[in-house]
């Protein structure tokens, strides 16, 4: 019995230094709060965010900080589940006071702290992709990544300057591809892109012959255009190479990793998607506004990390940045003052683009952010 | 002597739930414990299933999931107010429980197990591919609840109506539990074929509590819809319904009480543990092997039996 009851008290300590630390800081900080899906299914896009942010943190802080002021980083896993999302949006603003909040790694978590966050009022720099979570404008809410309505938009013009019209359609019936595929119906005719046939298969399919063999039975098809994540593309791109289809095979700026080209192997040569100038870091032209930044970028993440560079990484190097070039601007870290600077973010050149927002536009990327690249030689090639 | 038991142990619960605002320093600490409150009462109810009628079920994060749904849709969609939506979800969740627990409920052990989760991730499935309905893998926006043009708003509200709702499930349980259905429950939890034999209709006892904390998720699902205000297909997962199921195991089987506590210790740890960071998932899964090592039967068992024996001792 007596041991129970000291392991009460010792579970009790525990929950009140846990609960309490974030409150016992000095007020002198500029606080960044940050809730992200470092574990779970979204991992692979939370845990290189929550690397820059922490690394490029430690190098402010060792530079002296902003204004004289340390930068304090609270951040909190939220394992891709957005009720979490929810309570640690909570706690950053309740408990640890913070001034603004970075992450929010996937739609449906960013979109679930929205509801706290506007009402609070706290500036939020989303790090997920839906174009949900800017449109509508809402006033506290900013977003880094490219939405998939670019990508979609950029493909349709490159297949335009190519004369292709007609458009076969291939996506994953979930997430990502679900939304891009939406997406992608909705912009195609403003290209003049006609769909011819729209097939879809589901992310954990082994095979998608099927779904090609429809297609390439399909009369007047002059390209195919697969939206999708992870291991989904490298199959229909191998499957793809295998029905020997010739039309041209374009992708999703959701490949735009060495991870998709390993899979793929050399089913993937010639195939061409959007991405981020990041991916093409070293090809981009010494006159590009975007090469000292990306570049930079690539060899201080790759030194750091040992491992390569995501797209997503440097989504949390640019809200880092713009959160930081905002306080700097406003002087203090008054939430209305910053988001007031947020919105008046201009010029800004980030991993993902050029940055110019505006009070209708709270991601502030044009199509040019996206470069269309090809598959050549198992690298990618700037195309355009 | 049970009849004090019961009365003293829910008399507690209520003191502790009106006395521990006190220690809530701001809306977070609010907001963590309607997650918890909720929590505790899907687990009074799987209790029911589980400790006292001795089935299991991996699939109840699906009917909370659908609870969800069914009122994030109804009053969207459909304009139907909160409250109805709300019942009429619970119905429907009432309803598929008892045709699909009809014929699952025959089977045993793993089998059973098996087929609850199979319901839990068909559900699932359900609400992450119909996007159209569903809002698919990235979600939905949900009104807040509003009830004869007073709407629910700000977590200490939503503290004082879950607090209300788990007295009165915890009531409900034990009151439950006190009556002849609880014993036959607890006969077939014993021997199925014993309560069989000395003629407890089995069968129909096993589906009752089935469809009872089926409805009891299904209506904790609601709220919560309401009270996020945003939900994904992911509430619906099948580590929420293994979730659940740990919760009751932990607080201790066929304890009402220690449901509640199971609860509560889940909701909190990973609040709690956010300071080791990435050690996080496993400072959680020790303290879960220990507790299922050193405490076997669960929590509140344990310590009710060791004050037993130092009573008994003296």
């Amino acid at each position: 019995m007596r041991s129970l009851v000291k392991w009460g008290v010792a579970a009790c300590a525990v929950f009140a230094a846990g609960t309490f630390a974030g409150t016992a800081q000095a007020a002198d900080t500029i606080k960044i709060g940050a809730f992200l899906s470092v574990t779970g299914p979204a991992s692979f896009l939370g845990e290189p965010e929550k690397k820059t942010l922490e690394m490029y943190v430690d190098r402010l802080n060792k530079d002296g900080g902003v204004r004289g002021k340390k930068v304090e980083l609270i951040h909190y896993d939220d394992a891709g589940a957005p009720d979490k999302a929810v309570t640690f949006a909570k706690r950053l603003i309740q408990n640890d006071n913070v001034d603004i909040i970075i992450g929010g790694t996937t739609t449906g978590t960013s979109m679930a702290a929205i509801k706290v966050v506007e009402p609070a009022g706290v500036p939020f720099i989303s790090l997920a992709g839906g174009i949900d979570i800017i449109d509508p404008v809402k006033k506290w809410v900013f977003k880094t990544p490219h939405t998939d309505r670019m990508a979609a938009e950029k493909v349709f013009l490159d297949m335009k300057k190519k004369g292709i019209s007609k458009v076969a359609m291939i996506s994953e019936d979930a997430g990502f591809g679900k939304s891009g595929h939406d997406q992608s119906l909705k912009v195609a005719p403003i290209y003049g892109i006609q769909i011819v046939a729209d097939e879809v298969y589901s992310p954990k399919d082994p095979d998608v012959t099927a779904q090609l063999t429809k297609i390439k039975n399909t009369a007047g098809v002059q390209a195919v255009f697969n939206f999708g994540f992870g291991q989904g593309p490298a199959i229909v791109t191998k499957n793809f190479k295998q029905l020997g289809m010739s039309v041209p095979l374009y992708q999703s700026h959701g490949v735009a990793s060495k991870d998709f080209i390993k899979l793929a192997g050399e089913a993937a040569e010639g195939i061409r998607l959007p991405a981020a100038g990041l991916v093409v870091a070293e090809q981009l032209g010494a006159t590009d506004p975007q090469k000292p930044v990306v570049t930079a970028f690539k060899k201080e993440y790759e030194a750091a990390f040992k491992s390569d560079v995501s797209t997503f990484a440097g989504h949390a190097y640019d809200g880092l940045q713009i959160a930081l070039a905002a306080i700097l601007r406003a002087g203090s870290t008054d939430k209305e003052k910053v988001r007031a600077e947020i919105e008046k973010t201009s010029g800004y050149v980030g991993t993902g683009g050029l940055v110019s927002m505006s009070p209708e536009d709270h991601m502030g990327l044009s199509l040019s952010a996206f470069r269309m690249v090809e598959v050549k030689k198992g690298d990618w090639v700037l195309a355009d | 002597m049970w009849k004090t038991a019961r009365i003293g142990g829910l008399a507690a619960l209520a003191t502790i739930l009106a006395l521990a605002p006190l220690g809530f320093p701001n809306a977070y600490f609010y907001d963590v414990a309607v997650k918890a409150l909720f929590n505790a009462v899907v687990c009074v109810g799987l209790n029911l299933l589980i400790g006292y009628a001795g089935q299991i079920s991996l699939g109840h994060a699906g009917f909370f999931a659908l609870g969800a749904y069914g009122s994030a849709i109804l009053t969207s969609t459909y304009k139907v107010a909160p409250l109805p939506a709300m019942l009429i979800s619970a119905a429907a969740v009432g309803l598929l429980a008892y045709l699909v627990g009809r014929p699952i409920l025959k089977l045993k052990g793993h089998y059973l197990a098996m087929a609850t989760l199979g319901i839990g991730i068909i559900i699932h499935i359900v609400l992450k591919t119909e996007a159209r309905i569903t809002g698919g893998p990235d979600g939905m926006s949900v009104d807040p609840f509003s009830l004869m043009g007073f709407t629910m708003m700000g977590d200490r509200m939503w503290y004082w109506a879950a607090a209300g709702l788990l007295v009165l499930t915890v009531w409900l349980s034990l009151n439950l539990i006190d009556s002849p259905v609880g014993r036959a429950l607890r006969a077939v939890h014993g021997s199925e074929v014993g309560a069989e034999v000395v003629g407890v209709d089995t069968s129909s006892y096993k589906v009752m509590v089935f469809v009872v904390s089926a409805v009891f998720a299904s209506l904790v699902g609601s709220l919560f819809a309401h009270k996020d205000g945003f939900i994904t297909p992911d509430i619906g997962s099948f580590f929420r319904s293994v979730e659940f199921v740990v919760m009751v195991v932990l607080g201790g089987m066929a304890s009402t009480f220690g449901s509640v506590i199971g609860a509560v210790i889940l909701t909190l740890l990973p609040q709690v543990l956010t300071f080791v960071e990435d050690y996080e998932a496993m400072v959680l899964g020790g303290i879960m092997m220990g507790m299922m090592i050193f405490l076997p039967k669960g929590l509140l068992p344990a310590v009710v039996s060791q004050f037993r024996k130092r009573g008994a001792a003296r």
